[in-house]
């Protein structure tokens, strides 16, 4: 009994100090509170929003900031704010529709190659080698322009490069986490592969990729909005930050303000999942 | 006593190391690693048999290719008489649930995500060992019998030391009720008093639930302890194997005597009495021809230089293989 | 044995750790002295404070922690001497090995680079009188043709090579004393054996005096004249090793050299000390080892025993120490 008795005060501990010492963070309490609003903001935009992002007004065109229109109007006297606030939808669901599958299939390819190994893996290998020579935007551009322009179609392309990245991270952490003999004493044990891989492997190989992912989300609003810019993803009249930054560079030395603020919008909410994944790396980390 | 549980015959493993591009220039083939080299022995019903030798040796890959992590190139292991690497025989998962292992480390081998509930309720729900409703008193019950405290299956493994640890590997194996045991080097990572706390436990729970343990450590006094016979790898090969008490008291293979002699003793008395082997241990990807310990042998002739010797009974001492054992004893 | 002046004396030695705002007492109170070519052994368990002990003497710990105390080298202070006058003395004067070979030697670079960088550091030689001076230590340390091997990188060598390696580099400036580190507990035991005689007969060569932490009785049992047992970050007993290890007094002492299972019947239970060390951040206001010990009493729980001389140099720290003949039967 008395065995045990030492590590009695410390069971209630762990637990809670990890979530005080992340809180304690002032960096992780600041991205939670700009990645919950910005998620409030793209639930529902029009809690929000003083006008209808589309309403045209030809009596207001390209007004600078005032008390009406703090971020001004465009060149449709439609209220700057009112756009960068709906583009928050898109923008958000850009973060996580391209992102999501990505995760998703990357970690169990990378789980698979990783655990198995074999000629899977280095099939991968020479894959992963692949896509990885080139930049990915570049590749991203050559799918939409098969695919053709459009939100959907973005996805689409976003994923199909960005899997990789998460397979290979995922991949190595496996690996990494075999060299444990808890995955050698649930073969030992006659476990199933799937419970080894799925039950015992992931749930201590996914913290970086899910650090990972948080990065990968700011990416996703940087690729999506780039590509907005370009005319490939998001389309007009739709309120998108690319859209919008694009539809205000044709005025960028006499209405600044049109392509200003979207961009500040880009840089607010990837700093914020940026916060978010440090404080993450912190919280997530087994301890012992 | 004598009824084998497990026989294991002319076991060879080799691990390659892939041909290197020196390899391909000089047109030979890529290097193996070679861990196990024709090992024989068997595993009797009861007993505790002791495996012990230098790191390298081969007696962990032993182990592992007996709950079939490594499937071995040569030989066999039959287990009740059925080929355990048969393939009919690979997917019967009671062979895993029959014979367990236990690892060294005690700090990698439990789940640092799982709860020892957790860990416990596992294993017996994936062999259907209790019906759902009685699992939690089973894990209660074994607790119970690796002595922890009930509150113990609310944590993580980060919250036990190490001799905690392996109470908890020690139950998780039990709770599939094993008739074998395989435990590499299950206490070496522990401190001495705490060590001796779960060579104890051991000992009891094989009284207790009639098992047959393996015993592989490098420690040779708790191999004596806790062995009832005694088998010492050295390169791949057993090079003497007999009842734990002749073998310790009277070893008759020049490598155990060494390896005996070079445990240091408690007693400061026995000071300058060890006998020194020259030389290292050499590398398993270079093993030397003939008797692999003619290289650092004192009694080392042409003849071990050239033959590997036979592992041949003695009388009343177990087995040795040495060509010149009848000379030197 | 032991020689008239020592020439280390360490006396009332604290380290302190501080780890997320609470106080660690890893070494409380340690005094003990090495004479020229005495062999001292610091034995204890894991967190038992004697590896901090031993580089608190060469102030490594007083980066992490704070060190009071007082560590007279050759008669003069060195705890609170700064780190550019102690620079002098650590490798030249008292030298240094560690537990893996594998890590304490830089994987870039070769075996004789690391050891001339040594010799450049704490000898006068010139770039010819070096080499010559590495090829000298190898093969004093037992490293077959020598000279060949000075280009060799670490990972070439074996662990007990390496060792050897890291001996014939902490001894390349002749120092007067060797802190070694659990030097052997990464070895096999033949290797093992090798390596303490390697120790022991440089030490009676060179004059040299060791302080040997080890966990492995049997080690202190075979190298070493005397003995500071630790627990908890105190000395518990400290004597000359024929006796402490023959009739040892305290408790704990007593308990650790029970568990060994050496004259035991075999398949019979050992003897083994109840519960775990405690943990230093919750250290009993008693004897640390009071919850695990059979000869406990009150008082044991509210007061703490000095280490007290029983006899001229054996000294131990406990209210009930076991009965010298009684222990000598166990």
């Amino acid at each position: 009994m008395s065995d045990i008795s030492l590590s009695e005060s410390e069971a209630t501990k762990p637990q809670k100090t990890r979530l005080q010492i992340a809180l304690r963070k002032p960096g992780f309490l600041i991205g939670v509170a700009i990645i919950g609003f910005s998620s409030l903001l793209a639930i529902a935009p029009g809690l929000f929003a003083p006008y209808d992002p589309n309403f045209i007004d030809y009596n207001a065109v390209r007004q600078p900031p005032s008390w009406a229109h703090p971020f001004g109007t465009d060149m449709l006297g439609r209220d700057s704010l009112s756009r960068v606030i709906s583009a928050y939808t898109v923008n958000m669901q850009m973060a996580l529709l391209a992102t999501i599958f990505a995760l998703i299939i990357g970690v169990t390819v990378g789980a698979l190659v990783g655990y198995y190994r074999g000629v899977a893996d280095m099939i991968f290998g020479r894959f992963v080698d692949a896509i990885i020579t080139f930049p990915f935007l570049v590749l991203v551009i050559a799918v939409v322009a098969v695919l053709g322009p459009g939100l959907i179609n973005m996805y689409i392309a976003i994923t199909m490069v960005g899997w990789v990245y998460y397979a290979r991270l995922m991949r190595a952490e496996v690996i990494a986490q075999m060299g444990n003999d808890y995955s050698a004493a649930g073969v030992v044990m006659g476990y199933s592969d799937r419970r080894i891989i799925f039950r015992h492997l992931l749930p201590n190989a996914i913290t970086p990729v899910i650090v990972y992912w948080m990065t990968d989300m700011a990416l996703a609003i940087l690729l999506g909005s780039s590509l907005g810019y370009l005319g490939l993803g998001a389309q007009p009249p739709q309120a998108e930050w690319g859209v919008l930054i694009a539809e205000g560079r044709n005025f960028i030395t006499t209405a600044w303000w049109l392509s200003l603020m979207p961009g500040v919008a880009i840089v607010l909410t990837g700093l914020g999942f940026s916060l978010m994944g440090d404080g993450l790396a912190d919280l997530l980390r087994p301890r012992g | 006593m004598n009824e084998p549980v497990m026989t294991i015959e002319n076991l060879g493993l080799e691990f390659p190391l892939g041909r290197t591009l020196y390899d391909v220039v000089q047109r030979r083939p890529g290097r193996v690693v070679n861990a196990l080299n024709g090992v024989s022995l068997q595993l009797n019903k009861g007993e505790t048999l002791g495996v012990v030798g230098e790191s390298g040796c081969g007696k962990s890959t032993l182990a592992r290719c007996i709950v079939r992590l490594y499937e071995p190139q040569h030989g066999q292991i039959h287990y009740h008489g059925q080929d355990i690497f048969e393939a009919e025989a690979k997917k019967d998962r009671s062979y895993n649930r029959r014979v367990q292992m236990m690892f060294q480390d005690p700090y990698s081998s439990l789940n640092p995500r799982m709860t020892t509930g957790q860990i416990l309720s596992e294993a017996l729900r994936v062999h259907d060992m209790r019906p759902a409703n009685e699992i939690p008193a089973r894990v209660a019950e074994l607790l119970d019998l690796v002595r922890l405290p009930q509150d113990a299956a609310d944590k993580l493994p980060h919250e036990f030391s190490g001799g905690q640890r392996q109470r908890i590997a020690i139950a998780r194996s039990l709770a599939v009720e094993p008739e074998v045991l395989i435990a590499d080097e299950l206490v070496s990572a522990l401190d001495v008093s705490v060590q001796a706390q779960v060579v104890n436990l051991l000992l009891e729970l094989q009284e207790r639930l009639n098992l047959t343990i393996l015993f592989v450590a490098h420690d040779l006094r708790l191999v004596r302890h806790v062995s009832n016979r005694v088998a010492v790898i050295y390169l791949g090969r057993i090079v003497e194997i007999g009842d734990s008490e002749t073998l310790f008291s009277r070893p008759s293979h020049p490598y155990s005597q060494a390896l005996l002699s070079a445990a240091p003793s408690l007693d400061p008395d026995d000071k300058g009495k060890a006998i020194r082997l020259e030389g290292e241990l050499p590398s398993p990807l270079n093993v030397p021809s003939g008797c692999p310990f003619h290289v650092r042998c004192r009694h080392a002739t042409e003849l071990c230089k050239r033959e590997v010797p036979a592992l041949l009974p003695r009388d009343g001492r177990g087995e040795v293989a040495c060509h010149h054992v009848e000379e030197l004893n | 044995m032991i020689d008239q002046k020592p020439i280390l004396e360490v006396s009332n030695l604290c380290t302190t750790f501080r780890r997320g705002g609470v106080d660690l007492p890893a070494v409380r109170d340690v005094s003990f002295s090495v004479g020229q070519g005495e062999v001292l052994g610091l034995v204890g368990e894991s967190g038992s404070g004697k590896s901090v002990t031993l580089r608190s003497i060469l102030g490594l710990s007083r980066r992490y922690g704070d060190v009071t105390g007082e560590v007279r080298w050759l008669g003069q202070d060195i705890a609170s001497m700064p780190e550019r006058k102690l620079r002098h003395i650590r490798g030249r004067e008292i030298a240094m090995i560690f537990q893996e070979p594998m890590t304490s030697l830089n994987p870039l670079l070769t075996v004789g680079m690391q050891l001339t960088e040594t010799l450049k550091a704490h000898t006068d030689l010139n770039r010819a009188a070096r080499r010559d001076r590495a090829i000298e230590m190898l093969d004093h340390v037992g490293i077959p043709s020598a000279a060949s091997r000075l280009g060799e990188f670490p990972h070439q060598f074996s662990g007990g090579m390496r060792q050897r390696v890291m001996i014939a580099i902490a001894l390349a400036a002749s120092p007067k004393l060797l802190l070694a580190d659990e030097p052997t507990t990464a070895l096999d035991v033949t290797i093992q054996a090798q390596i303490l005689d390697l120790i022991l007969s440089l030490a009676d060569e060179m004059q040299m005096g060791v302080i040997l932490v080890t966990h492995d009785l049997g080690v202190v049992a075979q190298t070493c004249e005397n003995v500071a047992v630790m627990y908890a970050g105190r000395v518990v007993e400290q004597g000359a090793v024929r006796q402490v290890l023959g009739a040892p007094r305290h408790p704990y002492t007593v308990g650790l050299m029970r568990s060994v299972p050496q004259n035991v019947p075999p398949r019979t239970q050992l003897y083994s000390v109840p519960g775990t060390p405690p943990s230093l951040e919750a250290l009993p206001v008693g004897c640390a080892f009071a919850s695990r010990c059979q000869n406990r009493t009150e008082r044991c729980l509210t007061a703490r025993p000095t280490l007290d001389a029983i006899t001229d140099d054996r000294r131990v720290a406990c209210f009930n120490p076991v009965a010298a003949e009684k222990a000598g039967a166990a």
